[in-house]
């Protein structure tokens, strides 16, 4: 196990960090200036433009750096496993690192280049996807614990990153007291796990507890470690700070909570879950219940789905919607885990891959709508149709999506998550979330379609200037190509399902 | 060749939203003619096997989990592949009106994908690819009613689709039942299979009733008035005329052909529904003051017929409700034409006591004579295609549910009781005993209306003809629905 070992299967990794560094200097050493001549009411000229080119320059680096890292991570060998699980490479890792970075590559190019301290916000964007491939690579606890310690506090920072807005700073330090709590629960349920196995590897954890029976220590070890995943993934009843943070966040600190976050949680969630504890699954049938995991995610399950369609119904800010239809949607997507097996745990990963992009898109339109009008309240999207019909057919894609609606990926998801936890347990024992969740689709289409009707339908208040397409040419090209994703994995699911399940042996 | 008819109506559509304003009826035009004549070219076609759903076009779409792109083709798909295409055709020159300034491209953009995922449902043989055409048509209705509709239209059109949705719910359930257990999506291999009969005594009910609030089964039926009265005129002829039909075509094709154990289990409870709905809903009918609400009522009452047609599992019975669905089509949609079009675009109102003061009669002539012909038809007057589908319907009840016929005899008499009700009212009315100031308000009223136009009087041609021809003849379906009716497996082991 030499080093020189550990640089190849790390490539991805490191590139980032560097990438991450050169920001940071480029950053800080062009903005010092532009930061003086801030304080002066009448700022320069040549400042400004000063400031442009260097906030161009470190969006281009950083996107540089990140296609390079994709490059790295199609490099590395197909199966190789370093210091037992702390660093694998397997085909399944490889493909969610490439997710990452592709999420952490369209926040990049949504971000507002009027955040102040352009270069920093995007090193700790970097930094967070640093945390995010560190958590797909590894199936060792230890590493999976700094892994979410890094994304959490990379998270939190981005959270808080608009000084100017209260409510910025607000949601940070609330993710961050709720996010500390959680993590300090993980923690302590992974000393559990490992007092009771011997051992931090997921697999060797596996053969640990097969000899055991689920003694109160076990249960109350494995139940503490999902407190931690259920906050990362916003599963009621943990999701307390989602409102918060994607309304007062800087709107792509939200979007990549909402989309990187949550991909990779739940790719490790799953591996936790489906190897480390798989010899207490339990099981969630309801007519057959049997203590282990597999209950616990049930009631998340059903929690998240119930709460979180019932709660975003009222709800007249949008993020704030989107952010309970997130909880109702972790809901949705736990349903496959429960379900397990190799079926399930693809169903989950398509679907959460998926939505990731339907967010970063509709995070994209919210941004920009923010931008022009000021706010991001339903109002503020009334007659966005007469105003720019690109955005606003995205918008329709994105939320018909959400809401399940074919010929869009939402649908094809929603259908082969629902088919697979039918389709587990003895005798339909999963019925009873399924008919839970497709209870919560019919909630959810309600406001959804609210959200488009007030777009289509209603008239802005005043007509505002249609949004210039040419000012804003990245972010609605970016947001296009996520609609354009959405569309295409609609209609062609196959793409994405057989490389899931590819990586899946 | 049938299959071209999907493809150039959704082609039709995501052209239209880049073409100038201008052309974009035009253009819906000409696509939905495109897809006429290919149905009407496939009808007369002699050489096609109509009695077997044979596959018209099959490719591995998700191969993994057994997804084709699959569509076949049988009598009953072709006659309501046909009835599709003409209510499209009228419909779209019954928004001949709609104005530059009400952006028709998007307006047509979501009638062609009802148009096109319509015939899409009825092509399907593949039990996903169905699921996917059935859940397209929710949200074009959605918008079509919500943007260009009129009295209440944000409220009709939330309940129309939240009511869609949850047919759609259920039926989703009994499609993956149904696959879990075959493994398999296509509907030919699974009408072959045999599912438990556990299995069928659940998963038959919900899937039926999941497509039968398509149907305007009661009592899930009360989207339908609401959201008939709440759509612009061509958002109705297409309700009326293609929608409600696919919940119908649902209940055949998927859920009685699947699970034709639970079928027997649970006819006689179609059957009662399907009794009560006709009664009930020509009862309704026949207090309401709004006219669109009348023609939303009989709608239900006419579908009623269909799944008492199918509840009655033999081979009369279920061609009758074929015939049903496609006389409905016709008649439905004229009957929203005259009111939606010629009578409140012009008079701006529906209400049948105004609209008595007016005597349209004189001021609109054509239209009291499309709407005299539109409510024979309702009514069952022989010659018209209503009177075949139903006495079919109804003989083939005598067989299985006497009773169910004396009860709905009752209902027709109510039937002809509001249609000739409301054609009194709304054209034949004289304001004589009214007094002198409301006489000179209407007729002023009278002078301004504006005349009916080429392509109302087109349209209207298009959907007589249709009801009187196959009213004449109609063996002329009636050979090609028999065929296919008859190789459906509930038939053989209902015995």
């Amino acid at each position: 196990m030499s080093y020189l070992d550990l640089l190849k299967l790390a490539a991805p990794e490191a590139i980032v960090t560097l990438t991450a560094l050169v920001v940071l200097v480029i950053g800080v050493t062009t903005s010092r200036g532009t930061a003086v001549a801030g304080v002066s009411p009448a700022m320069p000229r040549p400042a400004a433009a000063g400031t442009a080119a260097s906030t161009a320059l470190c969006t281009l680096v950083a996107a540089l750096g990140l296609l390079i890292a994709i490059n790295a991570v199609l490099m590395l060998p197909a199966h190789a496993n370093l210091f037992q699980g702390m660093l694998v490479a397997s085909p399944l890792n490889s493909f969610f690192q490439i997710v990452c970075l592709v999420l952490a590559f369209f926040t990049i190019l949504l971000a507002s280049r009027e955040t102040p301290n352009y270069g920093e916000y995007l090193a700790i964007i970097l930094l967070a996807t640093i945390g995010l491939l560190l958590l797909v690579s590894s199936e060792e606890l230890l590493m999976i614990f700094i892994g979410l310690e890094l994304t959490g506090l990379s998270l939190y920072l981005m959270t808080a990153f608009d000084k100017t807005d209260i409510r910025s700073a607000e949601a940070g330090l609330k993710y961050f007291l709720f996010g500390s709590t959680a993590s300090a629960f993980t923690l302590f349920g992974l000393s559990f796990i490992y007092g009771m196995a011997g051992t931090t590897s997921l697999a060797a954890i596996a053969e640990g507890l097969a000899a055991q029976s689920l003694s109160p220590l076990l249960f109350a070890g494995i139940v503490m470690t999902l407190v931690g995943f259920a906050f990362k993934i916003a599963a009621a009843p943990f999701h307390l700070w989602a409102p918060d943070a994607y309304q007062g966040a800087p709107v792509s600190s939200a979007a990549f909570i909402a989309s990187g976050s949550k991909v990779a949680s739940f790719v490790v969630l799953g591996k936790i879950v489906l190897i480390g504890f798989a010899p207490v699954h339990g099981s969630a049938d309801w007519h057959a219940m049997v203590a282990g995991w597999s209950p616990v995610l049930a009631v998340l399950a059903a929690f998240s789905i119930l709460i979180g369609n019932l709660v975003a119904l009222v709800q007249t800010n949008l993020r704030r919607l989107l952010a309970y239809s997130a909880v109702a949607h972790a809901g949705y997507t736990l349903l496959g885990v429960i379900a397990g097996g190799r079926e399930g745990f693809s169903a989950t990963l398509f679907y959460t891959t998926i939505y990731a992009f339907t967010l970063i898109g509709a995070f994209g339109v919210v941004a920009l709508v923010r931008r022009e009008t000021g706010g991001d309240d339903l109002q503020n999207f009334a007659g966005l149709r007469a105003r720019s019909p690109l955005l606003a057919g995205c918008m329709a894609v994105f939320m018909l999506s959400l809401a399940g609606l074919p010929p869009l990926a939402g649908f094809f998801g929603k259908f082969y998550l629902f088919s697979v936890a039918f389709r587990a347990g003895a005798n339909h024992g999963l019925l009873w979330l399924v008919a839970l969740a497709l209870f919560g689709s019919l909630i959810s289409l309600y406001y959804y379609l609210i959200i488009l009707k007030v777009i289509f339908q209603t008239q802005g208040a005043e007509t505002r200037s249609r949004l210039s397409l040419a000012q804003n040419g990245l972010s609605n090209l970016t947001i296009a190509f996520a609609a354009g994703v959405v569309l295409f994995l609609g209609i062609a699911p196959q793409f994405l399902v057989t490389r899931i399940l590819g990586t899946l042996q | 060749m049938i299959a071209w008819t999907i493809y150039i109506t959704f082609a039709g559509a995501v052209f239209l939203l880049f073409l100038p304003r201008a052309f974009s009826r035009w253009l819906a035009l000409i696509t939905t003619m495109a897809t006429f004549a290919i149905s009407l070219a496939t009808f007369f076609c002699r050489d096609l096997d109509l009695a077997h759903f044979n596959t018209v076009v099959r490719v591995p779409w998700v191969p993994t989990l057994g997804m084709n792109y699959h569509l076949a083709l049988d009598g009953i798909s072709l006659t309501l592949v046909l009835v599709t295409s003409i209510t499209a055709v009228s419909s779209v020159l019954f928004s001949w009106d709609v104005a530059n300034d009400q952006r028709p491209n998007e307006f047509f953009f979501w009638l062609l994908l009802v148009v096109g995922s319509s015939f899409g449902v009825f092509l399907s043989a593949d039990l996903f690819l169905l699921f996917v055409f059935y859940e397209l048509v929710i949200v074009p209705k959605y918008f079509l009613i919500a943007i260009w509709g009129s009295t209440n239209k944000e409220y009709g059109a939330m309940k129309l689709t939240l009511y869609s949705f949850f047919g759609g719910a259920l039926v989703f359930i009994g499609i993956i039942a149904a696959y879990v257990s075959a493994g398999s999506l296509d509907l030919n291999e699974l009408a072959q299979f045999r599912f438990s009969p556990q299995l069928q005594s659940w998963a038959f009910p919900i899937l039926f009733v999941g497509f039968a609030v398509l149907a305007g089964i009661w009592p899930l039926h009360t989207w339908a008035p609401t959201g008939h009265v709440a759509a612009p005129t061509a958002g109705s002829m297409l309700l009326a005329g293609i929608v409600m039909k696919l919940g119908a075509y649902g209940g055949l094709r998927v859920a009685m052909n699947l699970f034709p154990q639970g079928f027997q289990m649970w006819s006689n409870w179609i059957a009662i529904l399907a009794v009560i709905g006709i009664v009930y809903a020509a009862a309704v009918a026949l207090r309401q003051r709004d006219l669109k609400f009348v023609i939303g009522y009989s709608s239900v009452s006419h579908m009623g017929f269909v799944l008492l047609g199918l509840a009655t599992a033999n081979v009369l019975g279920v061609s009758g409700a074929v015939l049903q669905m496609f006389s409905h089509g016709v008649i439905g949609a004229l009957l929203f034409a005259v009111a939606g079009r010629m009578i409140y675009r012009r008079t701006h109102t529906r209400d049948l006591d105004e609209l008595s003061l007016l005597e349209l009669n004189r001021a609109l002539p054509f239209a009291a004579f499309v709407f005299v012909i539109a409510s024979a038809a309702s009514m069952g007057i022989p010659g018209f295609s209503g009177f075949a589908a139903e006495i079919t319907i109804l003989i083939g009840a005598w067989k299985t549910f006497p009773i169910a016929v004396w009860i709905t005899g009752v209902g027709m008499v109510l039937v002809a009781a509001f249609t000739l009700r409301a054609l009194k009212r709304s054209f034949f009315d004289t304001a004589v005993e009214e007094g002198e100031n409301v006489k000179n308000v209407t007729t002023l009223n009278r002078e301004t209306l504006e005349p009916i136009t080429v392509p109302e009087k087109l349209g209207a041609s298009l959907l007589i003809f249709a009801t009187v021809a196959i009213g004449i003849y109609p063996k002329f379906l009636l050979d090609r629905i028999q065929p296919a009716v008859e190789a459906m497996r509930f038939l053989k082991t209902g015995g």
